[in-house]
């Protein structure tokens, strides 16, 4: 066993990671906020208006980060349920836990930004094709979950069947994905590709890869924020959660 | 860079202002509304560390 591996070993335990997570959390918050503020810049002053569509495209900016955000949350969330029930590390269980209602949230705003976008582009509000489909059983997965833990009264077993079920649930993901390939749809395909004029869409792949980054930062604050409180809340009897509450 | 004559035409969006700006409001209030979930439920248990 080498440092390295006595260092990593040292943060897989709730108590050690707490005060980590209660770092890192503003720390993050505020990288999400820097980068966000550039990312709007950007999205309303820098980037010019689309050819094609006007300044409804500006919705991009939030929609396709929003969406990959709620795609990588949920693989993230399933390679933590993962890790618990191999290693039946309880801090593997708390993260994936934790992430689930940011993921839920970035999906929800995938999909009524996108309704937002489909109304005056394709004169709807919704369509049921694939990749909107897929999208909405991405959201109904991570309620599921959600809804699932809170329904197992005994926390391992709650922490397992979470596990289980965002792993099932992930051979969704890559069916989102790939949808705009695999079926015939409405919605466009890579965004990249969005208009033909190559700085303008260099413009837009930054500011768009610019406000995906500062959704990563955010969501790792609120996650770090979230894992404290299950922390907390299912720590409350142990004692060194009473020493460290004295000690703030 | 700056393809915005007025403030007027900057909130109208071509047109799209009703779509375009929804889009930013909701996504603005999902955050703020993530945020405070997660400020109250960490008020929630330092009250409840109290009174243990």
């Amino acid at each position: 066993m080498g440092f390295s591996t006595i260092h990593w070993y040292r943060y897989a335990s709730p108590q050690a990671f707490y005060p980590l997570a209660g770092t890192l959390a503003p720390l993050f918050l505020a990288i999400a906020m820097g980068l966000g503020l550039i990312g709007l810049f950007i999205a309303f002053f820098v980037a010019p208006t689309d050819f094609q569509q006007g300044e409804a495209y500006r919705i991009i900016f939030i929609h396709v980060p929003a969406a990959w955000m709620s795609m990588f949350i949920y693989l993230v969330m399933a390679c933590w349920g993962a890790v618990g029930l191999a290693l039946n590390a309880r801090l593997s269980f708390m993260m994936a836990q934790a992430l689930a209602p940011t993921g839920a949230m970035f999906t929800l705003v995938a999909l009524v930004t996108g309704a937002l976008w489909g109304k005056p582009m394709w004169g709807a509000w919704w369509v049921w094709d694939a990749r909107l489909t897929s999208e909405l059983i991405l959201l109904f997965l991570y309620l599921g979950a959600m809804a699932l833990h809170s329904a197992v009264d005994e926390p391992r077993r709650a922490d397992k069947a979470f596990a289980v079920f965002a792993l099932v649930g992930a051979i969704n993901v890559p069916i989102i994905y790939f949808s705009v390939k695999w079926w015939n749809t409405l919605h466009q395909g890579a965004s990249i590709s969005l208009t033909k004029a190559p700085a303008m869409a260099a413009v837009m792949l930054w500011g768009m890869l610019i406000l995906a980054l500062a959704c990563w930062a955010y969501s790792i604050g609120a996650a770090m924020l979230r894992v404290r409180c299950i922390i907390a809340e299912r720590e409350r009897e142990a004692s060194w959660m009473n020493e460290m509450r004295e000690a703030e | 860079m700056m393809h915005w004559n007025s403030t007027g035409e900057f909130f109208a969006m071509g047109g799209y202002g009703f779509y375009v700006w929804v889009s930013y409001g909701l996504t603005a209030l999902c955050l703020a509304g993530e945020l405070w979930m997660l400020h109250s439920r960490r008020r929630r248990i330092e009250r409840a560390g109290d009174e243990a």
